[in-house]
């Protein structure tokens, strides 16, 4: 996809996102709609992979460690046909294949049932030795989130990553600075990120998250280093897209009501 | 005094055998493996074998991303780092998932000795139990443990298999072949039932003959399949004696007490007494020691059996 197709599939996905939660009344809109550029790019124009058969065993996986942002993955595997769009409008209903964060054996396309924080890291590990044992080229993307990076098991998994020389993995860190009851500076102050990534062992590459040639680039990048690991760090902005909720800590797991889903959709028409 | 066999020796040198046989086998320690013997596997197959460090969360991670790659991880620390320090990883990225992934631990509870209370895990079973999805197998030789090495390799999703530190007697024929989630039943001509688990299953066969030559017989059902839990065997045992010992190295809650418990509440009351470890922590000492200290001794057993007898 080009720039301007890029530009509209990411509005129509964000728009997807804000109705997904507005029908389950639940869901966390901030860290999706960070998270959503950057997911667009890698999908279509980065990841070898088959909507058709999602356990296609030469496709590059994609591994959702900041599980909440569920609404961003799944609208993305319905854009790219892995489920029918309808199912977007059961997401956290019951007897739904759309669970409330990401489940293996419920959905296609899920690689990993994730969603308690700093989990998925260390699956992308196993999932990129695995790709070594068998000389299988795939490659293994991992977004984890900034405050998900106060997990411990996140720096078990770079040391491990890094000690393996798993150059298969592309980490990507959705640096968006706020959590749940803050901004992570302020809660567990899990930076300097570069520093620690760098010291860590990791190759890594610093982007605007928001920016589509940035992000490529940073993909493109990732797939010439060999012998280590790959961390894009990419500046977010939480709730981007919806002017209220960018930058507000309140929209990290709440639901629109109907006025502010109207709200939202129109600003994001309006980009188109 | 008959030949005693390490248990976690015969764990690592079946894996290391079963390396040619199945090449998606692939082995994890995380900085115990010279302890659990994985260190067998290692030498033979370096490229299959990962020692993950000391980080059980990321142990059991990568473990479950092996397993989505059609790999079968063999996972193995101490039963107390293998199962507590991880829990949640267990059920969220195996277990949920229904990943073949086979922790086996050894240094179970008291077996550990030494080491003492921070590293003797007796509640592993009742938290590897609750979680959906999770087989527990227990053998108590090492003939089973060289079966049941094999077999769990067979068995589809994921598996908590126990091991001791310590060295113990051998029960079965060498060439014995056990079905998974059928108990093993090791006399059968008693009005009271033992039931029992692991270590216990040999020390209940000497509580057994030291009864008999006072006359009381007993049966003995080694379980070694924890769950799924041989629920047809256990429940005609209670209907034939009504009364029964459950002996396991675990402590009292969450067990094989409670297991067999619960089954005899729901289906089929009947008096039964534990011999394990009550509600609390172990301390240093040598495992032999430890046992009799706490309780897991044929005397106890054969208290109980007694109480059973004048019940």
């Amino acid at each position: 996809m080009n720039t301007d197709e890029l530009r509209l599939k990411v509005n129509e996905l964000r728009i997807a996102i804000i109705d997904m939660i507005f029908n389950a009344q639940s869901g966390h809109p901030g860290g999706s709609l960070s998270a959503i550029d950057i997911l667009t790019v890698l999908y279509n124009n980065f990841m070898k992979h088959n909507p058709q058969n999602a356990i296609w065993n030469e496709r590059d996986r994609f591994i959702l460690s900041k599980g909440h942002a569920s609404p961003a993955l799944y609208a993305i595997l319905a854009d790219q046909g892995y489920f029918p769009k309808e199912e977007l409008d059961r997401f956290r209903k019951v007897n739904s294949m759309l669970q409330g964060h990401p489940s293996y054996l419920k959905t296609p396309g899920v690689e990993a049932s994730t969603g308690s924080l700093g989990q998925g890291l260390s699956f992308a590990c196993g999932v990129a030795i695995a790709g070594k044992i068998d000389k299988m080229d795939y490659s293994v993307y991992c977004m984890i989130g900034d405050g998900e990076s106060e997990e411990g098991q996140i720096w078990e998994a770079a040391m491990n990553a890094s000690r393996f020389e798993l150059d298969n993995i592309c980490a990507i860190l959705d640096y968006n600075h706020l959590q749940i009851d803050g901004d992570i500076y302020d809660i567990k102050r899990p930076q300097p990120f570069v520093e620690k990534w760098i010291a860590f062992g990791w190759h890594v590459i610093e982007i605007n998250g928001h920016n589509f040639e940035e992000i490529s680039r940073a993909f493109e990048e990732f797939k010439t280093i060999k012998g280590k690991p790959t961390v894009i760090i990419a500046h977010t902005i939480k709730g981007k897209g919806v002017s209220f909720m960018e930058n507000n800590v309140e929209w990290h797991g709440k639901a629109p009501d109907k006025i502010q889903r109207d709200q939202a959709i129109k600003e994001l028409e309006r980009n188109v | 005094m008959s030949e005693k066999y390490s248990l976690r020796k015969v764990y690592g040198k079946t894996l290391s055998e079963l390396g040619d046989k199945y090449k998606n086998i692939v082995v994890l320690d995380g900085d115990l493996s010279k302890s659990t013997k994985t260190e067998i596997f290692q030498k033979k197959f370096p490229d299959r074998f990962f020692d993950i460090g000391i980080a059980e969360a990321d142990l059991i991670g990568t473990a479950a991303g092996l397993a989505s790659c059609d790999k079968i991880p063999f996972v193995s620390s101490f039963a107390i780092f293998a199962t507590g320090k991880c829990w949640e990883q267990i059920r969220n990225t195996i277990a949920y998932s229904k990943f073949n992934v086979k922790i086996v631990a050894t240094h179970a509870c008291l077996s550990v000795g030494e080491d003492g209370a921070s590293h003797q895990n007796c509640e592993d079973i009742a938290i590897m139990n609750v979680i959906p999805n999770m087989q527990i197998i227990v053998p108590s030789d090492d003939v089973s443990t060289r079966f049941f090495t094999e077999k769990i390799a067979n068995i589809d999703g994921p598996v908590y298999m126990r091991l001791p530190r310590n060295e113990t007697e051998r029960i079965y024929c060498e060439d014995k072949e056990f079905k998974f989630g059928k108990a093993e039943i090791l006399r059968d001509d008693g009005d009271i039932t033992i039931f029992s688990i692991g270590l216990m299953t040999n020390i209940a066969l000497k509580a057994a003959y030291i009864l008999r030559q006072e006359g009381i017989k007993v049966n003995i059902v080694d379980i070694i399949t924890v769950k799924p839990i041989d629920k047809e065997t256990i429940l005609n045992f209670l209907k034939k004696t009504n009364k029964a010992v459950v002996c396991e190295e675990h402590e009292i809650n969450g067990g094989l007490t409670s297991i067999i418990s619960q089954l005899s509440a729901q289906y089929l009351p009947s008096h039964i007494e534990s011999v394990s470890i009550e509600d609390k922590f172990g301390e240093s000492g040598k495992w032999n020691e430890l046992f009799n200290e706490y309780g897991l001794t044929e005397e106890n057993i054969i208290k109980k059996v007694k109480v059973l007898q004048n019940d």
